[in-house]
């Protein structure tokens, strides 16, 4: 390999490809010739460094670690000529740093541990080397000359790692019962189909690190004896699917993936199949039927998928994360991941917060850290200093926890235990003007679409759910309306087939439990306490603080509100829509919701 | 009695460049394990769409029930029966959007495109579409063009949103 005494990366996405990058990259690569310095300095392309919008084309300048932004084929030369030939740094080129952003994924929080996202935005993920000079596929060297397949099992199982898709099943278990299994065709699976509403971990992980991940299912297939792999990632991921393809490639060419890996007599090969947007494909056995080409219909376990999987053969289905770990685990040894986290979850998870807390965006902390901690550390607590409503964790099918509930260690069981669950990774935090019952119907309304409607409890369950919320919201709530919600919770719970319909209710059971009163007031009372759902609220302008600016009347989208030049208006109640315009232009703080 | 099928003569499978298309997408996947869904995230990738008549036709080259085919088209989101834009324009059906004129900008369009929410123009370049609030109420009525959210559009600005994508079209 070539030495460089520095490297340029040039930003290439969209907006900067947009901005001229390309030309830059030229320009820097005839200046470059021009001073004879093309075997010393490297250029290369990378995805976004800051925010391209105010920086693009940007360049970082390692090993100084310099930002230059805004740059045109102009002002190549003159950079050239100064950094890199004379060494000085060329001071009205460079970025103002405190503005450089990724709004993604930030720099590490206080409390974070990365091992997963530890290459995201450091390495050129469509570039093998720069993941090789991470340590990359050490690890897999590591398993194929001086392990058995049974000597990676007991690693893995040691050092406790569980499935990150949710579920949290010891992967070192999975394995093994997939190794067990008889049979001479076996498949390794990685589940890249992320459907969750708000989270987005494995794309950044498929998108930053897409290494990580193939070498993670190249030792899983080492250890249960496998010869091909598929990596099923959702249609909305296009980017993903790309860099996964690229990153597949080049380890063909390294020879980290075909026959005899490594000069071993082990073999194996990955494809990447895209699925077309249906969220219940998330689930194991409804993502093979995909795989197979079939609907993306669920069907019973047993059998589950180590016996009897892909074309019925033994499988073995991990998520994005977990095959992420996989590597680190082997290299740092299972000693080290176990010593984070807490008794039964060990090692980090990686999370997606989100809503009304002032850092959002992807952290990785290790179990036992509390969801206080992850709000108020890592987070940077809530947006505008208001109240801390609810956490809702696990996705769609998770559910909402309470203020009661911010000293609790993260970890599956204790989400369990409170009514929630780990899930994929999905975090949204929500403040005092959060309505339940609303947040309840928002899911009960994704979930209910996405039923795939193979068995009754889901197809028709989720939908009864979700006509007596919004009937709820809407005000029209009946006596008995609660009670019902809790049957339907309990039996749609029981008798679903798959995941998704079991763990459909869990939002409106989580906050039947913990926020029966918000329901109550809706239903019995005819009020929305957090002032959200249309129906019950009305908009009222303070007649005393309205000065009759008329601001609010000629912004009203359907003329309820009249009154003359400076004399307090007056809202029809029967003409308004409560969209709230008036309230976000009114200057005076003149309309209340009552 | 068996049903015949008619093939509408602008229909991929009738066209034969498009059709030249489809034969190598099959002739591509057709022994890959599991290619159905392969084959068919190609055709509506590279066609646009996956009609009827390339069902069936797909379904005789895989030598497989069109019921099979037709299953899967309908089951995945992605999969359309019918011909989309290459842009596509949404109206926010949202309650301060519909009050604050959606119906207006939909009679708008109709008079503009000559179409209804849910079909294409002939030319292939626009589809309308109604769609659930965006969230954007403050900025009733809303216009989601592609993946680009217009604020307060009237009908007398909607022409305008119209040419700026035939002009980007035409570049």
């Amino acid at each position: 390999m070539a030495f460089f005494r520095s490297h340029v990366l040039v930003s290439v996405d969209p907006e900067c490809l947009k901005r001229g990058a390309h030309e830059v990259i030229d320009a820097l690569h005839d200046e470059l010739v021009a001073q004879g310095l093309i075997d010393e300095v490297q250029v290369l392309e990378t995805s976004r460094i800051g925010d391209p919008v105010f920086y693009g084309p940007d360049m970082m300048v390692y090993p100084e670690g310099i930002h230059y932004a805004n740059l045109t084929p102009d002002d190549i030369p003159y950079l050239v000529e100064e950094h890199f030939l004379k060494g000085r740094p060329v001071e009205r080129f460079r970025a103002q740093e405190r503005l450089v952003r990724d709004e993604e994924l930030r720099p590490p929080q206080p409390k974070e541990v990365r091992v997963v996202l530890r290459n995201c935005g450091v390495i050129d993920p469509n570039n093998i080397e720069d993941y090789i000079a991470e340590d990359g596929y050490m690890a897999l060297a590591k398993v194929l000359t001086e392990m058995t397949p049974e000597q990676v099992i007991d690693t893995v199982l040691q050092s406790g790692l569980r499935g990150r898709g949710g579920a949290g099943f010891p992967t070192g278990r999975k394995w093994q019962f997939a190794r067990q299994s008889p049979g001479d065709v076996k498949y390794v699976i990685c589940n890249a189909d992320e459907g969750d509403p708000g989270a987005f971990m494995n794309r950044r992980v498929l998108e930053g690190d897409p290494h990580a991940v193939i070498e993670g299912m190249i030792i899983a297939a080492y250890a249960i004896g496998s010869r091909q792999g598929y990596i099923y990632c959702r249609a909305e991921y296009p980017l993903a699917v790309k860099t996964l393809n690229i990153a597949i490639t080049q380890a063909r060419e390294f020879g980290f993936l075909g026959k005899n890996i490594l000069g071993t007599d082990f073999s194996f090969d990955l494809e990447v199949r895209m699925g077309a947007g249906a969220f219940v494909c998330g689930e194991e056995t409804a993502l093979m039927a995909s795989i197979e080409g079939r609907r993306g219909e669920p069907r019973p376990r047993p059998p589950f998928p180590a016996v009897a999987g892909l074309w019925m053969k033994p499988t073995n289905v991990n998520n994005v994360e977990t095959y992420a770990n996989v590597p680190q685990i082997i290299l740092r040894g299972p000693e080290w991941y176990s010593s984070m986290g807490t008794e039964k979850s060990k090692g980090t998870k990686t999370f997606a917060l989100a809503g009304d807390v002032k850092n959002t965006g992807l952290i990785e902390v290790p179990f036992g850290i509390t969801l206080r901690e992850v709000i108020y550390d890592v987070g940077g607590g809530i947006k505008d200093n208001k109240g801390f409503k609810a956490i809702q964790t696990g996705g769609p099918m998770g559910g909402c926890l309470s203020a009661e509930f911010l000293d609790l260690p993260i970890d599956y069981e204790s989400l369990t235990k409170a009514g929630s669950m780990m899930g994929s990774g999905g975090l949204v935090v929500m403040d005092e003007d959060t309505c339940m019952v609303d947040i309840a119907r928002f899911f009960m309304d994704f979930t209910q679409e996405e039923s795939c409607g193979k068995c009754t409890p889901c197809r028709i369950g989720t939908r009864k759910i979700l006509e007596i919320l919004t009937r709820i919201c809407e005000g029209k709530g009946r006596d008995g309306d609660i009670e019902q919600l809790e049957e339907l919770c309990t039996w749609i719970k029981a008798t679903s087939l798959c995941g998704l319909g079991q763990g459909a209710p869990t939002p409106v059971e989580s906050t039947l439990k913990l926020f029966r009163h918000e329901y109550e007031a809706h239903v019995y009372e005819k009020r929305c306490p957090a002032k959200v759902c249309r129906a019950l609220i009305s908009y009222e302008i303070q007649p005393d603080v309205c000065t009759g600016c008329t601001v609010c009347a000629r912004n009203c989208p359907t003329s309820a509100i009249s009154g003359e030049r400076r004399q307090p208006h007056k809202i029809d109640p029967d003409i308004c829509v409560r969209c709230g315009i008036c309230m976000q232009v009114c200057n005076f703080n003149a309309i209340v919701i009552n | 009695m068996l049903k015949q099928i008619t093939i509408p003569e602008n229909d991929p499978v009738a066209v034969p460049e498009k059709r030249a298309i489809i034969d190598q997408i099959l002739e591509q996947n057709k022994d890959l394990p599991g290619g159905l869904m392969v084959i068919l995230n190609e055709v509506q990738s590279q066609i646009g769409f996956i009609s009827e008549p390339m069902q069936l036709y797909i379904a005789n080259h895989l030598h497989v029930p069109v019921s099979a085919v037709h299953g899967v088209v309908s089951f995945y989101s992605f999969f359309t029966t019918k011909p989309r834009g290459k842009h596509t324009i949404k109206f926010c059906m949202g309650t301060a959007c519909y009050v604050g004129g959606t119906p207006q900008l939909i009679d708008k369009a109709r008079q503009v495109l000559g179409i209804e929410p849910g079909e294409t123009t002939s030319d292939g370049l626009i589809t309308l579409e109604l769609c659930r609030c965006v969230g954007a109420c403050s900025q009733a009525p809303v216009v989601v063009v592609d993946e680009d959210t217009h604020g307060r559009v009237r009908p007398n600005k909607f022409p305008q949103i119209v040419r700026g994508l035939q002009e980007n079209d035409g570049k």
